[in-house]
């Protein structure tokens, strides 16, 4: 433990040196900080439940002086909503996922950040440098943070044989069974699901959906809803039922996997042979941020590869940096490869990273329905 | 007070004894002074909320930004009157919410009357503290506690399996909600029925007694009606309360029970639509309004 916190003493002491040494002021031509000044010693976050443990959080603190303040968010939507609360400026950063990223930037709440501030960068997986979720036009409106796909869980004793596909979730044999998660962002799962099952419909991103798309996948989820069991809002709440038998299987993240191992529990997650939907999370830059300094501070330690791989192996997620894979293997023996941290691009390819549904979905028509759309049809599917 | 007038010189003592003599000559001027403060406090905090929710109803957002767009439309009471989706939802929560208050009439009845007439008094306290005991715990605590008997490995089916009965699988359902809300709420019933029961004389059934009349005809006769108002009164609590709730519904119900509450939080914390969560908000508050009025027709406030 003791050498652990001297280490990232001096990963933290290295980057803060490495910030140090561009010329001072900010840049004239793009308006963005070319050095990151004194931290103005405080903090405050919006993240995911986990995106900010005391692991890391601690010996930010002890180095930087800027005290720490999270709040946890339960959804995307949620994330939004704080970010705006009270006219913005409330929190300093927010750990965006893809279908919140582009409302936050379109809506004015986030501000553009300048890379070449955070010195690990330039060892970022490289379709994560400047995802089309975070950077529009070259601009860059955040630092990508971590990834990973939404799996299908199950319990192995009782769904025999083991599921290949997504069809499990749509099937009656499970009936009274499934548990899904409560966000209407899981219309693309449907979608996805849709896209491989039903080639008449045309669908190629599940993102992108037409009127008859999007009624299709509706039509679908409907059908599902007898089938479920619950529709869960906290990643605890799907713990729960599969710990009480109450639910055998569900779309899920690694997260549950992880801790219901973790309590003995015989559950097994996959990607079906369909693809999976899957989170691409970026730190993004409240506009009217009271603390940019410890901001900034902040994105450089999170993208260290021990930092990074410190979360990767809490939450079960990939990291960004390529150079957490050693890092993690040290943390939890065999971790690298289990969260494909060390996988090919293809593998990151495969996956249907979330993002903001828009009407303007670049075939020039403006047809696709966007996110208001989609969160009616999300009540109208529970009702 | 005594001391502080004695001690109050010249001018200050002229003062107030001029003030005292103004609110003599006119004492509804006392009676102002004295209202005003909670009036004023009811009239800011409580009716300027109501009319800001019924103001923000017409209300919209911006689609993509989600800003409050501040001109006048009808657009979310239309979206509510013609979604088949809120129509349930509405439909599910004041029918659940009817289930329950009436679930509790016939529970908390036989209750009270027993408690209020034939227990002697060492049981009816022991009674009355079993009564408001679970009161003490939180609201949470006591959801979760259901949650937990009613789950599939959960202490109900451990118990039916013993018997050598069948499992039932009522958790994260209508009825599981049904249950809970039954449970949580029935100490509001008891306590002002019990009330209204024992306010009856002993005299009246004595009486009843006298002119011949069974018990069911004392009780048909004599006990229902002067009990009544104790019934609505607690009804109105039962009532109010599911119609209210979104957290029992969030943690035992399952896919189709949303509720009211359940779509006002989830515009509000989620999809910060507003507007839309003031225009719902206003259903309840119509339906109240309407029981309320029937309820102060049949005398629930006397029995308050």
């Amino acid at each position: 433990m003791r050498g652990r916190f001297k280490l990232t003493h001096v990963a933290l002491a290295a980057v803060t040196v490495a910030l140090a040494i561009p010329a001072a002021g900010a840049s004239k031509s793009t308006g963005l900080p070319t050095t990151i000044g004194p931290g103005e010693g405080s903090l405050s976050l919006v993240g995911w439940e986990g995106y900010a443990e005391d692991q890391w959080v601690k010996p930010f603190v002890k180095n930087t002086g800027c005290k720490v303040s999270r709040k946890y968010a339960g959804s995307s939507d949620e994330m939004v909503t704080l970010m705006r609360q009270g006219g913005g400026g409330q929190y300093d950063l927010v750990s965006a996922s893809g279908d919140a990223s582009l409302r936050l930037i379109y809506g004015k709440d986030v501000q553009a950040v300048n890379p070449a501030l955070i010195p690990d960068f330039k060892n970022f997986i490289g379709p994560l440098k400047s995802p089309p979720h975070n950077t529009i036009k070259g601009v860059h409106y955040g630092i990508s943070l971590q990834w990973g796909p939404n799996v299908l869980l199950y319990n192995t004793a009782k769904v025999k044989p083991a599921p290949t596909s997504w069809s499990v979730l749509y099937d009656a044999k499970y009936k009274g069974k499934i548990t899904v998660p409560d966000n209407p962002i899981q219309i693309a799962d449907a979608a996805l699901y849709l896209s491989k099952t039903n080639k008449a419909l045309g669908i190629t991103d599940p993102y992108e959906l037409n009127k008859a798309q999007l009624d299709a996948a509706v039509a679908l989820l409907k059908q599902q809803k007898p089938l479920v069991k619950k529709y869960w809002a906290l990643a605890s709440d799907q713990i729960d039922l599969f710990k009480n038998g109450d639910s055998t299987i569900g779309a899920s993240w690694p997260y549950q996997t992880n801790t219901l191992k973790a309590a003995k529990a015989t559950v097994a997650d996959l990607i079906p042979k369909e693809g999976a939907t899957g989170w691409a999370d970026t730190w993004m830059l409240s506009a009217k941020s009271k603390h940019p300094n410890c901001a900034y501070l902040w994105m450089a330690w999170v993208s260290t590869p021990l930092v990074q791989a410190q979360q990767a192996v809490y939450f079960g997620e990939t990291p960004a940096n390529t150079l957490a894979c050693k890092e993690m293997d040290k943390l939890a023996k065999g971790s690298c490869a289990q969260y494909h941290a060390n996988a090919p691009i293809s593998y990151f390819n495969q996956i249907k990273f979330w993002k903001t549904p828009v009407a303007d979905c670049g075939n020039g028509k403006k047809d696709c329905m966007d996110y208001t759309k989609w969160q009616q049809a999300w009540t109208q599917v529970k009702g | 007070m005594a001391v502080a007038a004695a001690r109050a010189t010249g001018p200050l003592r002229g003062a107030r004894r001029a003030l005292s003599g103004v609110f003599w000559r006119y004492p509804w001027l006392k009676a102002a002074a004295l209202l005003a403060p909670p009036l004023g406090w009811f009239v800011a905090v409580y009716l300027a909320a109501l009319a800001a929710l019924f103001i923000s109803a017409f209300w919209s957002v911006d689609p993509f930004t989600t800003e409050v767009v501040r001109v006048w439309n009808v657009d979310n009471f239309r979206t509510l009157w013609e979604e088949v989706a809120y129509r349930n939802i509405a439909l599910r929560t004041i029918g659940i919410a009817a289930a329950v208050t009436l679930t509790d009439m016939l529970l908390a009845f036989p209750f009270a009357y027993y408690l209020a007439r034939v227990a002697s008094p060492r049981l009816r306290g022991a009674l009355f503290v079993m009564t408001l005991l679970p009161l003490w715990s939180s609201y949470l605590v006591r959801v979760y506690a259901w949650r937990l008997i009613l789950s599939h490995d959960g202490a109900l089916n451990w118990a039916l399996n013993g018997l050598g009965l069948p499992d039932q699988s009522i958790a994260y359902t209508n009825w599981a909600m049904w249950v809970v809300f039954s449970y949580v709420w029935l100490p509001f019933m008891v306590l002002p029925i019990y009330a209204s029961l024992e306010r009856i004389p002993d005299s009246f059934l004595e009486a009843s007694r006298d002119l011949g009349a069974h018990g069911w005809t004392t009780t048909r006769r004599v006990v229902l009606p002067l009990a009544l108002p104790g019934v609505v009164a607690g009804s109105i609590f039962t009532f109010s309360l599911t119609l209210g709730d979104y957290i029992t519904p969030t943690l035992v119900g399952g896919p189709g029970s949303q509720f009211i509450g359940n779509v006002v939080y989830a515009s509000v914390g989620i999809s910060n639509n507003v507007p839309f969560a003031a225009a719902f908000a206003t259903v309840p508050l119509a339906v109240m309004a309407v029981y309320l009025t029937v309820a102060r027709r049949l005398g629930a406030f006397e029995a308050l």
